[in-house]
C-alpha cells in the first residue's frame, strides 16, 4: 500500500519557494493596509512617568498612538500551557500596554500606527517616555541568593523534581564519581522570517495572518484576551519562514496588533524589527547545570544528580525541562533531578530547539565522557553498557535502537580508529580531536485528538485538509504522501491544504510531534473514506465490483478493483461518483493519542560524532565533520527528514561554538540584538553531515508509528563537540558557547 | 508635518520600468515589496547582516535593505522573480529543489541570486570558494551543505559557469 511514504520526493511548495512566489505573513495584500510599529521598553524595571507624545503627531501619516493610557483592557489572561496542550498557550502570563509597570527591556509601552512602514517606524522614534528606573535582576550571578525550587514546571504539566532511591547515599559511597558543572548562555531562535500579524476586523468578526507553529493555539488565545467568541476568529498562516520554538506560543505582539486594527478600524500589520525579535518572543533561558555520577569501577551507574538553575520571569515559572532523558537514558537506581529559578527582569523564557534535553542531554554526555576516562572503558562501549531497555517506570520503550544507532554511527564515523589520549593528533597548526554522545528526546502525548478531513472529486482529484503548518519541516509534501497512500491514490492527484484555524483541528507543531500526529489524523480520514467509497461500489449494483468482499478490494491509483491488474474488475472512484451523481464525497478522520501513562516508554534515540579541529594558539575551532544516526520510527520523507536532522545537528553546532547572548546587569538589556553580533553559522562554519537511519516500528506513536525528526538531530550535539575539543586540547570546557578565550591554551603553557 | 515629501522615481525591475511616487528614505527592499508587490526579496534583518534581500543592481549582488530606492534610478534591478525565464526554473532553481537547498525558504531567495552571481562571477571552483563565497546568506535552519551541493550541481552541468579558480 506504501507508494508514496518513505520515497525522498521533492518538496511540493519546492517551485513556489525557490521564485519567490511563496507569500509569508507579512507580505500578504491588503486594501488600506496600516502599519504598527512597537516601542519597547528602554529600562528593565520601574514605571512610566510620562509620555510625551506630541511630536508624534506632528509626523506625517500617523494614525494613532496607543499607550496603556487608551489602549482597550485585556478581557481576561488565560494560563501558560504548552500549545501542544491544544488550548489557550500565551508565552507569558502578562499582557502588556495595561498600565504603567515595566517588567524587562523591550516589554511594549507604546505602538504608533502609519500609512505607511517607513512612517510609523520614523513617528514612533519621535516619542518620549520618561522612565523611573526600579532595581532589576537579570542574571544569575545578580539573582543567585534568591532562587528557589519550582513546584512544577510547563504550567503543572510536570513535577519540576524527580526522586528515586537515595542519590546522596549512592554517591557518596561511589568507587568512582565525576562532576560537572556548566554555564550556558542565552540563545535566540532567530528564524529569518522576523514574527509578524496583520489583523483585519470585518465588523465583529477578525481574520489573523500570523507567523505561527499554531494557528489554534492564535486563535483560542486571542479569543480569551480579547473576549469574542472563538468563532469570530480566523488565523491564517501559509507559508511560515522558521519556527524553532520562537512562533510555538500566541505572543502579546499578536493580539496588540488586532487591538491596534481594531482601534484604526483598517487592516494593520505589525512586523517586528530583527532586534525586537529577541525580546518579542522568548529565549532559551541563561543556566546552568550541575551533574554528578556515581558508577563502579566498571562504569556502571549506581547514582546520578541532575540539577539546573536557570532565569525566568517575574510571572512564570517557565523552565525548559532539562531531565526528562537524564533521569531514564541508563539504568541507575539512585537519582535525583531538579529545576531552580530565579525571578529575573526578562520576559518569560520559551521553548527553542530540542528544548531542555538539548542541553539536558549535553551535560549527562560530557559526565559520561568524564566517566569513560575515569574508568578506562571506551565512550560507545560505557553508553552500551549502561543503556536501559525499560523506562523510569519500568515500562519498556515503545521502539528503541539505540544500541543500533551507537554501532552505525561508531562504524560510519571509524570511531575504532581513534587513539583516546587526549592531544595525541596534530595537524600542522591544529589539534585534531572526536567525540561522542548519545542523543535522546522524550515523546509527549500532551495533545488532545487531532482531526483531518479528506475530500474526493469526481475528476479523480482530492484535498486533504488540517489545520496544520508549514514551516520548513515539510508537512505539507509529507501529509500529500500519507493521504495519497491512505487513498489509494497518485500523490499528484492529492492536494494537502493547512495553515487555517477553519480547517479540522491540530495542535501547534511542536516538540517533534507535529509529523507523528498530523500524520496520524490524515491516514486514518483517507482510510475512512476509502473504506466509504469501497463500501458504496460493492453496494451498487452498477458498480464491476457489486457484490465483492469489501476487504478484498484494493485500491490503486484511485481504482477499485480485487488486485487483479487493469483487466480485472473494477473501476475508479471517478467513475463510480459520476455515476451516482457524486460531485464530491469527504471525510472526517481523527486520532485520539495514547494516554500519558500508557505503559510504553516513548523516546526517540541516536547517536552523534563529530571531529573537530582546534588551533589551540587563537582558541579556533573548526566542525571538520559530523556523522548522525537516528531511529525516528517510520520516515514519511527521507529526503526532508535528513535535511531536518542535518539541520538539527548544525544547530547543535552553533550552540557549542557560537550562539550564547550576555545580558549587560547594568542595563538589564541583552548585549547582542541584531545577526551581526548574535553569532549562528554561516556556510563557511557548516561542514558536510552524514545522517543516517535506524529502522525501527513504532506500534505505539500513531498508525503509522511515526517518532518524529525535528529535534533529535540536535540533542547532545553540543555535548558530542564538548568532548571532541577535550581530545583534542586535553581541557575540559565549562560553558557555552566554547569563546575563544576558554578554548586557547592558557597564557604560559606550551603546546 | 514632520516627514519628507514623495517624490516620482523611475524604477526599471526585472526589465519592466514602474513609475512611482517614494518618499526618498524608501529602502530598494521596501520599494519592492511594498510598492512593486514584489516579496521575492525578503526582509530578514533590515540590518544588512543576512542576505535574504540580495538583488542585482546592474548585475553586481547587493543587499537591498541597505540600498534606498532612489539611488537606483538609471539601473537595472533584477530580482527572484525574474530569474526564470516563462515557465521555466533558471537551472540554479531547479538545483535547489533537487538537493533540497532550503526548509522554510524564507532565505531562499537571497540564496540562489547569490549562487547564480557567485557561478557567474567564478567564484565556484571548490567548495571552500562556494561556502566562503555564499556567506553572506544567512540560512537558519542550516541546508548549508546542498546549498554547496546545489551549485556544484549547477558549475558541473554547464562548463561555462565553472570557477575561474
Amino acid at each position: 500500500m506504501s507508494n508514496a511514504i518513505g520515497k525522498p520526493i521533492s518538496r511540493v511548495d519546492g517551485r513556489r519557494k525557490v521564485t519567490g512566489a511563496a507569500r509569508y505573513t507579512a507580505e500578504i495584500e491588503l486594501p488600506n493596509l496600516a502599519h504598527c510599529a512597537v516601542v519597547g521598553a528602554a529600562v528593565p524595571s520601574g514605571r512610566i512617568l510620562a509620555i510625551d507624545e506630541k511630536r508624534v503627531h506632528d509626523a506625517e501619516g500617523v494614525l494613532a498612538v496607543l499607550t496603556h493610557d487608551n489602549l482597550t483592557k485585556i478581557a481576561s489572561q488565560p494560563p501558560l500551557l504548552p500549545s501542544l496542550a491544544g488550548g489557550p498557550a500565551p508565552g507569558e502570563t502578562f499582557f502588556p500596554m495595561q498600565d504603567d509597570t515595566v517588567h524587562y527591556a523591550g516589554q511594549p509601552v507604546a505602538m504608533v500606527v502609519a500609512d505607511s512602514h517607513e512612517r510609523a517606524q520614523y513617528a514612533a522614534s519621535l516619542l518620549d517616555i520618561t522612565y523611573e528606573r526600579a532595581d532589576s535582576i537579570t542574571t544569575i550571578e545578580e539573582g543567585r541568593a534568591t532562587a528557589y525550587e519550582a513546584e512544577t514546571l510547563f504550567g503543572g504539566l510536570m513535577p519540576a523534581r524527580n526522586e528515586r532511591g537515595d542519590v546522596e547515599t549512592a554517591l557518596a559511597q561511589a568507587p568512582v564519581r565525576v562532576d560537572v558543572d556548566h554555564h550556558y548562555a542565552a540563545n535566540h531562535h532567530n528564524t529569518l522570517e522576523p514574527s509578524a500579524t496583520t489583523a483585519v476586523w470585518d465588523g465583529e468578526r477578525l481574520t489573523l495572518y500570523d507567523s505561527t507553529m499554531g494557528v489554534r493555539a492564535t486563535q483560542l488565545t486571542v479569543a480569551q484576551l480579547l473576549g469574542i467568541p472563538i468563532a469570530h476568529i480566523r488565523v491564517i498562516t501559509e507559508f511560515v519562514g522558521g519556527g524553532f520554538g520562537g512562533k510555538a506560543m500566541t505572543w502579546p505582539h499578536v493580539t496588540l496588533a488586532a487591538m491596534a486594527a481594531r482601534h484604526v478600524r483598517r487592516p494593520v500589520r505589525l512586523s517586528l524589527t530583527r532586534p525586537q525579535t529577541y525580546t518579542s518572543h522568548g529565549h532559551r533561558e541563561e543556566q546552568e547545570q550541575r551533574l554528578s555520577i556515581g558508577a563502579t569501577k566498571d562504569g556502571l551507574l549506581t547514582a546520578v544528580r541532575h540539577e539546573k538553575l536557570s532565569v525566568t520571569s517575574p510571572f512564570d515559572d517557565w523552565a525548559e525541562p532539562a531531565t526528562g532523558v537524564t533521569s531514564q537514558l541508563y539504568r541507575c537506581e539512585n537519582y535525583l533531578g531538579l529545576h531552580r529559578m530565579i525571578r529575573g527582569n526578562v520576559m518569560t523564557p520559551t521553548f527553542m530547539r530540542a528544548p531542555g534535553e538539548s542541553l539536558g542531554v549535553s551535560t549527562l554526555e560530557v559526565a559520561m565522557d568524564r566517566l569513560a576516562y575515569a574508568t578506562g572503558v571506551d565512550p560507545v562501549e560505557l553508553r552500551l553498557r549502561n543503556r536501559a531497555s525499560v523506562d523510569e517506570h519500568g515500562n519498556p520503550w515503545s521502539s528503541d535502537g539505540l544500541e543500533e544507532c551507537l554501532r552505525t554511527g561508531a562504524r560510519l564515523f571509524g570511531w575504532d580508529r581513534r587513539d583516546p589520549e587526549p592531544r595525541s593528533r596534530r595537524e600542522g597548526d591544529w589539534l585534531i580531536g572526536s567525540g561522542m554522545a548519545v542523543a535522546a528526546y522524550p515523546m509527549a502525548f500532551m495533545m488532545p485528538p487531532q482531526q483531518a478531513r479528506v475530500r474526493v472529486y469526481a475528476d479523480g482529484s482530492a484535498v486533504m485538509q488540517c489545520g496544520t503548518q508549514e514551516f520548513g519541516t515539510g508537512a505539507t509534501t509529507a501529509m500529500a504522501q500519507v493521504a495519497a497512500d491512505g487513498l489509494g491514490m497518485d500523490m499528484n492527484d492529492v492536494t494537502f491544504e493547512a495553515g487555517d484555524s477553519d480547517l479540522p483541528n491540530a495542535s501547534a507543531s511542536v516538540g517533534s510531534m507535529g509529523a507523528s500526529m498530523v500524520s496520524a489524523a490524515v491516514h486514518n480520514a483517507a482510510i475512512e473514506l476509502r473504506r466509504q467509497l469501497v463500501a458504496m461500489a460493492v453496494a451498487d449494483t452498477g458498480s464491476p465490483l457489486h457484490g465483492a468482499d469489501a476487504s478484498a478490494v484494493v485500491v490503486e491509483d484511485g481504482r477499485m478493483s480485487l488486485g487483479d491488474g487493469s483487466a480485472g474488475a473494477g473501476e475508479t472512484y471517478a467513475e463510480m461518483m459520476r455515476r451516482n451523481r457524486l460531485s464530491m464525497k469527504d471525510a472526517l478522520g481523527d486520532w485520539t493519542p495514547p494516554p500519558m501513562d500508557a505503559p510504553h516508554g516513548m523516546m526517540t534515540f541516536g547517536a552523534q560524532f563529530a571531529e573537530v579541529a582546534v588551533d589551540p594558539d587563537i582558541g579556533l575551532v573548526r566542525v571538520r565533520r559530523m556523522v548522525g544516526v537516528f531511529a525516528p520510527g517510520r520516515v514519511l520523507n527521507p529526503k526532508l527528514a535528513r535535511s531536518q536532522l542535518m539541520g538539527g545537528m548544525l544547530w547543535g553546532m552553533s550552540q557549542a561554538l557560537l550562539e550564547g547572548n550576555q545580558m549587560d546587569p547594568r542595563s538589564g538589556r541583552w548585549g547582542a540584538s541584531n545577526l551581526g553580533e548574535y553569532l549562528v553559522p554561516v556556510n563557511a562554519d557548516a561542514p558536510d553531515v552524514t545522517v543516517e537511519f535506524v529502522d525501527v516500528t513504532d506500534e505505539v506513536a500513531g498508525p503509522l508509528g511515526v517518532k518524529g525528526v525535528g529535534e533529535i538531530g540536535q540533542v547532545a550535539m553540543a555535548g558530542a563537540l564538548m568532548n571532541a575539543v577535550f581530545h583534542a586540547t586535553g581541557r575540559r570546557l565549562e560553558a557555552l558557547p566554547m569563546a575563544a578565550e576558554l578554548v586557547m591554551d592558557p597564557p604560559g603553557t606550551s603546546a | 508635518m514632520i516627514g519628507p515629501a514623495r517624490a516620482p522615481v523611475s524604477m526599471r525591475v526585472n526589465g519592466e520600468i514602474h513609475e512611482i511616487e517614494l518618499e526618498p528614505r524608501v529602502s530598494l527592499l521596501d520599494a519592492l515589496r511594498d510598492h512593486l508587490s514584489l516579496t521575492g526579496s525578503k526582509k530578514g534583518c533590515d540590518q544588512g547582516t543576512c542576505g535574504a534581500c540580495t538583488v542585482w543592481v546592474d548585475d553586481r549582488r547587493v543587499l537591498a535593505c541597505l540600498t534606498l530606492a532612489v539611488a537606483c534610478e538609471g539601473h537595472e534591478i533584477s530580482t527572484i522573480e525574474g530569474l526564470a525565464t516563462g515557465g521555466d526554473l533558471h537551472p540554479v532553481q531547479s538545483a535547489f529543489i533537487e538537493r533540497d537547498a532550503f526548509q522554510c525558504g524564507y532565505c531562499t531567495s537571497g540564496q540562489i541570486m547569490s549562487a547564480v552571481a557567485l557561478l557567474k562571477e567564478g567564484n565556484a571552483a571548490t567548495d571552500e570558494e562556494i561556502a566562503e563565497h555564499m556567506s553572506g546568506n544567512l540560512c537558519r535552519c542550516a541546508a548549508y551543505p546542498h546549498i554547496r551541493a546545489a551549485i556544484r550541481d549547477v558549475r558541473d552541468a554547464d562548463t561555462t559557469t565553472s570557477g575561474r579558480a
